[in-house]
């Protein structure tokens, strides 16, 4: 289909930049990628009969992941073979 | 999990009713790497390549100290380990548990769906039988016309034989004023008459018509002697 309709798992990397400069970066626009986002997300982890616990695993596992991006100078100070 | 937030009419044309939800999740490994992920690197790679990826990613992040160990990593890998063997063990049982309940409400639906409609059924059976009952009105009209016309009927002879009643009635009165007073003519006369020749008898006409009776008395005995 036309490139500005695509989700983002089918764009092709050379087509990257030009899928970039198609979407709309307005309040508007930017929230409404992120609720497309999330639904597809539950859409195809949690709204499923028998869901496993891959739905919210993922979840916490990037949140653990983020948390841990957010205090990495505080876990590099306190290390304990502080050579950083 | 709750499907209260499941966006409803997102397209244009609202699908009514609501297509179900699909039986299995996206296909995820471990628990934590979308399947999608090995599809990904398969053609170039083969089966392998992801983990080989994990654990050179893995191995970099440590040494460089880009992942810092300390008391805090103990600390997660015991969670994990606790986390891994709860999943493990109670996963089906918990599992089961919500199918049983998901498949209660589902069965508690239904049945309501069938009573609506068993119900609606015998609406419907109840309405043909009424339609039916409709259609033996002119039986009901025609007793009632007899009816009525057997009331009319049975007025009308009561009145005819009060009528008859009356009349003879009056009738017979006259008549019963007739005979009585033929009688009280009859006897009025019969006594004036007794009186009248009572008075006319006199006493000399007494004597004479007695000696008269005598002669004949005497005259009949002496024939009636003679007959002897």
């Amino acid at each position: 289909g036309p490139l500005s309709e695509r989700p983002l798992l089918e764009v092709r990397l050379g087509e990257l930049h030009t899928w970039i400069s198609t979407c709309s970066f307005s309040p508007q626009g930017l929230l409404g990628a992120v609720q497309r986002a999330c639904s597809s997300y539950c859409a195809k982890y949690i709204h499923v009969k028998q869901g496993g616990p891959a739905g919210i695993s993922m979840l916490l596992a990037g949140y653990c992941l983020l948390s841990y991006g957010w205090n990495y100078q505080h876990f590099s100070k306190t290390s304990y073979f502080r050579s950083s | 999990v709750l499907h209260t937030t499941r966006p409803l009419h997102t397209t244009q044309q609202s699908l009514a009713p609501v297509p179900p939800l699909p039986e299995k999740g996206g296909e995820v490994r471990h628990g934590l790497i979308p399947e999608e992920f090995f599809q990904f690197l398969y053609p170039k790679t083969g089966v392998t390549g992801p983990y080989m990826l994990g654990t050179g990613l893995l191995l970099y992040l440590l040494s460089k100290e880009i992942y810092v160990v300390n008391h805090e990593t103990a600390a997660a890998a015991c969670i994990l380990t606790v986390i891994v063997y709860a999943i493990k063990k109670f996963g089906a049982d918990v599992a089961a548990f919500a199918d049983k309940l998901n498949e209660e409400k589902v069965a508690t639906a239904l049945a309501m769906k069938n009573e609506a409609m068993q119900a609606l059924q015998t609406a419907i059976e109840e309405e043909k039988k009424e339609q039916w009952r409709a259609e033996g009105r002119s039986y009901l009209f025609d007793a009632k016309r007899n009816n009525i016309a057997m009331l009319l009927e049975t007025n009308y002879r009561e009145r005819l034989l009060m009528v008859y009643n009356e009349v003879k009635k009056r009738l017979d009165y006259q008549v019963a004023m007739q005979t009585l007073k033929r009688q009280k003519e009859q006897d009025h006369m019969i006594q004036w008459v007794e009186k009248n020749v009572i008075q006319s008898i006199t006493p000399q006409q007494q004597k004479e018509s007695i000696a008269k009776c005598i002669l004949d008395l005497k005259a009949l005995s002496k024939s009636a002697h003679a007959a002897v």
